[in-house]
């Protein structure tokens, strides 16, 4: 498909555009932050966006969601990513993509209406390392009969305080397998971190804990499948986090006036903000072509994957870094909300591997190095 | 003169190119490594790269397929844009040369159908899609540069033709060209920007005379070119009197997109194949800083790659920025500088030797970021016209 929006997807940009603005804008990370909210999202602000459509819109017609594809999911997160919304947009589609991919009929018919109508956040965790590193899996599944336990931890669960259910992957005989756990089951600990975005962040230990086997089959392809989502998705989240806050900065740039003049005719910042307006523009072609891939089905759809990551992980952090630098010293304070997109360009890049992790595997798969 | 195809299906069009081409395009015209060399570039004295390059030419330009996309009364072959995408198509499939390179289809030819008279595209454009007029271009002087509208070649008003006099700088194969196209100040008493005319000038008029530039790269393709007491009739202003800046940013956006983006997939091999042929994986192990930088180039190629591709999809689309071209020529450029640096490292003492293809190509790279307006000029541009900020 073209790397052109269709009028269908310049209308969705335009509407979540809108809803993102009024239902969550970046006032409302600030108050969640501030008034010591535990779950730093506001579940009404979730069912409004599952009532317009938002939540996991890529979940196929066949499985009772809207079909939209990644693209669409992608397009809703790059406006997301605009006011800094504290919704659990991608915790949803992470785990609705592992329900659709791993999950038998049962279970998928129980679990992806629920997600996609808003009243079930689901915590998917992966990760057991410092760093992103999806091959590292110690976590073990031991069955008795019918039933599963799990024991291990887990690292940078997305959205995992508070959650309804959780998705986790563990070795079953050597295997790695995906499980559901419920937040009340035995033997689990989640202990909630205070991260530099606000957002929601846990660490996840299980003892023990009884839990249900996510289909019977290979599961490597189904989370294969979720980390290509995710990473897209963060890219597209990123992408509209440096543009928001380039945007801004340019607005400020055309304001500040030093010397007697506005300083954005001092061609020292001109230089340095075209250069990131450039960069932006190549950007968007990369992003909308990882999501164009995956809806396609692409061979390749993994490592275009990886390619968005990995540039906008670098682009963000060079945007972000130089946003502040351009609004001087009240770019260091909290009164303005450029140090949020900072803060926030910073974990989201973290998130399912930075561009160092990206670039290494794309070193070693697609260059062959 | 054969009729082009003008069949509504697709797939029969497509069918029928491929039949033309299979029977007309000779062996010696199809997998050429295209350089400048290996071009036919056209002109009065035309220079022939092989005989089988000289037979593909006469058979393409007889169909107008060397400029495929222009109408039929200009010597173009009336195809829709989706035909000549298939015919492109079609090319690329049996790794067809290029009929003809030329700066009159690629520069010239746009602006005389945007801003010529009738009377001018029929007189100029059939000589461009038949290749019997070389053309080059001259806008920079040695005192004008970046600072392009400062020119100084003055054309003066003699009533039925201008009298030119002055001097063009980085004029491409001007001891090779048959015309040129430049910026002449005409009305010395307008506003820089306005007092600029552009004009189509014989270079075969024995008042104009080229020096050739020796480059960094020891060859010469650029030269200087000196107009003393040239006549130029009033017929051969392109556009107003006065308004040939109009004209000259209109050319400029083409050559733009076609630096950047030009550079980004013609080098037949990538810099991961080069390190690997040259280092092999175990000697890049042991160097993890270059293997690092390899890395990171190749994920700014596929970027820019992808900018191509979208660029393409944008312009078919009409919704291409006209920022675009500024973006891709910055980036462009500079990615293909650093590609030339990477290449040049991995080559080590090898390809320090001056006949090496890599030292000619990295001498060559910096060119790019200040042809066409520097890299420079064009982040001026992005943060003026793109960003709108302020002057002061």
């Amino acid at each position: 498909m073209a790397l052109t929006l269709t009028d269908d997807e310049n209308m969705l940009v335009e509407s979540a555009r809108g809803l993102f603005a009024r239902a969550a804008p970046v006032a409302a990370l600030r108050a969640l932050r501030d008034g010591g909210s535990t779950l730093h999202y506001d579940l009404n602000s979730h069912s409004v966006f599952a009532e317009n459509g938002f939540v996991a819109p890529h979940v196929a017609e066949v499985d009772g969601g809207l079909g939209m594809g990644a693209a669409a999911a992608g397009l809703i997160a790059e406006q997301a990513g605009r006011t800094l919304a504290t919704v659990p947009l991608l915790s949803v589609a992470i785990a609705a993509t592992l329900v659709a991919q791993a999950g038998s009929q049962t279970q998928k018919a129980r679990l992806l209406p629920m997600f996609i109508d808003g009243s079930l956040v689901a915590a998917t965790a992966l990760e057991e390392s410092i760093r992103h590193d999806p091959a590292r899996l110690e976590t073990q599944a031991e069955q008795s009969g019918a039933d599963w336990t799990l024991t291990g931890e887990k690292r940078a669960v997305i959205d995992g305080v508070g959650a309804g259910l959780y998705l986790i992957s563990a070795l079953a005989g050597g295997v790695p397998a995906l499980f559901i756990v419920t937040p009340d089951a035995r033997g689990l600990d989640v202990q909630a971190l205070d991260p530099i975005d606000s957002r929601n962040l846990a660490r996840l230990r299980l003892a023990g804990t009884p839990a249900e086997r996510l289909g019977d089959g290979d599961t490597s392809a189904a989370l294969a499948a979720a980390l290509d989502l995710g990473r897209a998705l963060l890219a597209a989240e990123l992408l509209g986090i440096a543009d928001a806050a380039f945007e801004q900065t340019v607005a400020y740039l055309k304001e500040r006036v030093q010397f007697g003049k506005r300083i954005g005719s001092f061609q020292a910042l001109q230089h340095r903000a075209a250069r990131l307006y450039a960069r932006l523009d190549i950007a968007r072609g990369v992003v909308l072509k990882a999501l164009r891939a995956i809806d396609e089905g692409s061979d390749e759809a993994s490592q275009y994957a990886s390619l968005s990551k990995s540039y906008m992980t670098r682009l963000a952090r060079d945007v972000l870094v130089e946003a502040v630098q351009m609004h001087g010293g009240i770019g260091v304070t909290d009164d303005i909300d450029i140090g949020l997109f900072f803060k926030r360009a910073r974990a989201a890049g973290e998130l399912l591997g930075d561009d160092h992790f990206h670039t290494e595997r794309l070193a070693r798969e697609r260059f062959g190095l | 003169m054969e009729t082009a195809l003008k069949l509504d299906n697709d797939s029969d069009f497509r069918a029928e190119v491929r039949a033309w081409l299979d029977a007309n395009c000779p062996s010696g015209a199809r997998n050429v490594l295209q350089t400048s060399e290996s071009s036919f570039w056209g002109g009065r004295r035309p220079v022939y790269p092989s005989a089988d390059q000289k037979l593909w030419f006469e058979r393409m330009a007889a169909r107008g397929w060397t400029v495929p996309d222009w109408p039929e009364q200009y010597g173009g072959g009336g195809l829709s844009k989706q035909q000549t995408n298939i015919l492109q198509q079609e090319m690329r499939r049996i790794a067809a040369a290029s009929p003809l390179q030329s700066l009159g289809i690629w520069m010239l030819g746009p602006a005389l159908m945007k801003f010529g008279t009738e009377e001018q595209k029929l007189r100029h454009l059939p000589d461009i899609a038949r290749g019997r007029i070389r053309w080059a271009q001259g806008y920079s002087e040695p005192n004008a540069g970046s600072d392009l509208a400062s020119i100084q070649t003055r054309g003066e008003d003699m009533g039925d033709h201008f009298l030119v006099n002055g001097s063009k700088i980085w004029t491409t194969n001007g001891d090779k060209c048959d015309m040129i196209f430049a910026l002449v100040r005409t009305e010395p008493e307008a506003p820089k920007h306005l007092g600029i005319s552009f004009l189509l000038i014989d270079m075969d008029d024995p008042d104009v005379t080229t020096k050739p530039i020796r480059l960094i790269a020891g060859d010469s393709p650029f030269t200087q070119t000196f107009f003393d007491n040239v006549k130029v009739p009033m017929a051969n202003v392109i556009g107003e009197r006065g308004r040939g800046w109009d004209v000259t940013k209109y050319l400029l956006g083409h050559e733009r997109q076609m630096i950047g983006s030009a550079l980004s997939n013609t080098a037949p091999e990538t810099v991961s194949d080069i390190a690997l042929r040259l280092l092999g994986k175990d000697g890049l192990a042991r160097e993890p800083g270059l293997r690092q930088a390899v890395a990171i180039h190749e994920i700014e190629n596929w970027a820019i790659g992808v900018a191509v591709e979208r660029m393409q999809d944008q312009g078919k689309a009409r919704t291409l920025s006209p920022h675009t071209p500024s973006v891709m020529k910055l980036l462009g450029t500079e990615n293909n500088y650093r590609r030339t640096e990477l290449v040049m490292a991995l080559g080590g003492e090898d390809y320090l030797d001056q006949a090496s293809h890599a030292a000619h190509g990295w001498l060559h790279a910096p060119s790019n970021c200040i042809a066409g307006g520097s890299n420079e000029i064009q982040l001026n541009i992005l943060a003026k016209r793109a960003l709108e900020l302020p002057e002061d």
